[in-house]
């Protein structure tokens, strides 16, 4: 392993936000946290817990009122255009076809897209299975299909960093852990640092190398826990034993918060 | 089975619901006039009307409907060529919206009536001011339906938008003005049927042509029927004019509307 991968790609120091300063309550606080480069790190907890303002803090769009978030030793402040984003939503614009939704990035940054552009578009719509339907409508598209879509979106420019922002909460349970297992295939062909934020406890255990589980506002570090479940992982790891194990020991940081008292 | 036989029934209605009304209307009209013996300079019956029409020269009525319709759609696009940019402004700049927008609710609470014999004194008599009585009813759908749509468009967008660090301009073009359509349309058709009250406005006070102009002059003559004529012939103008601005939306834009209307 080279030097820089060992060093934490992100990272948080004592980080603490608070959207209201006159009001003075905090959103998150006192958040320290290391993701190493292309790892994957889920963040769970109760809703309202800023479990997003983490996310946007490292994207840039938040800047914390307290503590300091770096990328790659470089303190963030301001936004950063190295990281790919997926919304809760596929937020897709429904004028362009799902081709020119996928180049959007390029076209909004530069003004322009190019032949060779085109064709990585093309490609990454192959990689998520979504080839025929490049030249279609968003509103043409399954929920499922479009969040991919909106997956393919954020890896155009290819990013080192992904975050993610719930992607999958708002689609049925069956698409659900098919994307899912679908977005882990990506991410071994395209590795990325990734942080993914959900409410699914079951679902980060099943895609991160480790779990943040954060408690209720103020949001705050509960616990970290390495998921030292084997990859490539599969509709049967849900079943092994160490899978109910891990998930378990999250859900009684959620459920049980008093224990941490 | 009742189910089966009512229903073609109420199909059958839905579709005719309004050519049904229309004739039912314009016939129980004709009835009252005729044997309720209603003088006609209270309420001429549709036969007469219909002949009055015919009465007046085709070129004539041309002559009347392009002098209301120039003004009409030359204020219009004057008005459109104000307010999107005006509306663009406003979402931009906090600063600029506080200023602007209370000054824009004083001028349209003011009513344009009282107001257009002012700007006929003050611009004359010409083609000008009736354009620019036009454009003062016209541009405040346009500017609320514009901002509103812009800043609707969703935050997630926004987000994107700044975390590629895309100069603002492009914000604006590519985000905020597409997702403005849906509601930018609304205000048209809003604004376009207010066009033509606005040239009508204009002419009651100072013209010598247009079918505001020929209505107002067949009423000073008693010529009742000939002024529902000119009524009609603009209420019919006025409805093609807004179902112009629907087929523009639909083929200029059809992923604005939603999939069941299309």
């Amino acid at each position: 392993m080279s030097k820089a991968s060992e060093r934490a790609f992100v990272r948080m120091e004592q980080v603490g936000h608070c959207y209201d300063p006159a009001a003075g309550n905090m959103a998150v606080q006192q958040i320290d946290l290391e993701i190493h480069r292309h790892e994957f790190v889920a963040v769970v907890g109760p809703s309202g817990c800023g479990k997003s303002t983490l996310l946007r803090m490292v994207a840039g769009l938040l800047i914390p009122s307290a503590g300091k978030v770096s990328v790659f030793d470089r303190q963030v402040t301001e936004p950063r255009d190295d990281v790919g984003i997926v919304f809760q939503k596929p937020t897709l614009l429904p004028w362009l076809t799902v081709r020119d939704n996928v180049l959007f990035p390029l076209k909004h940054k530069y003004g322009l897209v190019t032949a060779a552009d085109k064709n990585r578009a093309e490609e990454l719509l192959a990689m998520a299975g979504l080839s025929q339907f490049s030249a279609r409508m968003p509103d043409e598209l399954s929920g499922g299909m479009q969040q991919r879509v909106g997956i393919v979106r954020a890896l155009l420019l290819n990013p080192d960093i992904l975050l993610m922002d719930e992607p999958f909460s708002a689609l049925d349970a069956m698409t659900r852990e098919q994307i899912g297992f679908d977005l882990l295939n990506i991410w071994t062909e395209n590795p990325k640092t990734v942080l993914f934020i959900t409410h699914s406890i079951s679902e980060a255990v099943l895609l991160a190398d480790r779990v943040l589980v954060m408690s209720q506002r103020p949001g705050t570090v509960l616990d970290l826990i390495d998921i030292d479940i084997p990859r490539p992982r599969s509709a049967n790891t849900i079943n092994t034993p160490r899978f109910a194990e891990l998930t378990a020991r999250i859900r009684k940081h959620i459920y049980e918060p008093e224990a941490h008292a | 089975m009742l189910k089966s036989t009512s229903f073609p029934v109420r199909q059958w209605l839905l579709s005719y619901a309004a050519a049904l009304f229309f004739i039912t209307f314009v016939l129980l009209w004709e009835l009252i006039c005729r044997f309720g013996k209603v003088p006609v300079y209270i309420l001429p019956s549709p036969v007469s009307i219909v002949n009055a029409f015919f009465d007046v020269e085709f070129s004539r009525w041309l002559e009347h409907l392009w002098a209301t319709l120039r003004v009409a759609l030359m204020g219009f696009a004057l008005s459109i060529c104000i307010s999107i940019p005006l509306a663009i402004a406003m979402v931009r700049s906090e600063v600029l919206s506080r200023t602007i927008y209370p000054a824009l609710v004083v001028i349209q609470s003011t009513p344009v009536v009282a107001v257009a014999p002012l700007i006929i004194v003050l611009m004359g008599t010409g083609d000008m001011s009736r354009v620019l009585i036009t454009c003062l009813i016209t541009f405040f759908p346009l500017v609320v339906s514009a901002a509103t749509g812009m800043l609707e468009t969703p935050e997630e967008l926004i987000e994107l938008s700044k975390s590629l660090r895309a100069p603002r301009y492009r914000e604006t073009w590519q985000i905020r003005i597409p997702y403005a359509i849906p509601h930018i349309f609304s205000g048209l058709k809003v604004s376009i049927t207010l066009a033509i009250i606005g040239a009508v406005v204009a002419e009651f006070v100072a013209a010598e042509k247009g079918l505001g102009y020929f209505i107002q002059f067949s009423t000073s003559f008693f010529k009742i029927p000939q002024a529902f004529a000119g009524l009609i012939f603009l209420a019919v103008v006025s409805l093609v004019l807004f179902k112009s601005v629907q087929w523009a939306q639909q083929w200029l834009y059809p992923w604005s509307i939603p999939k069941n209307k299309r």
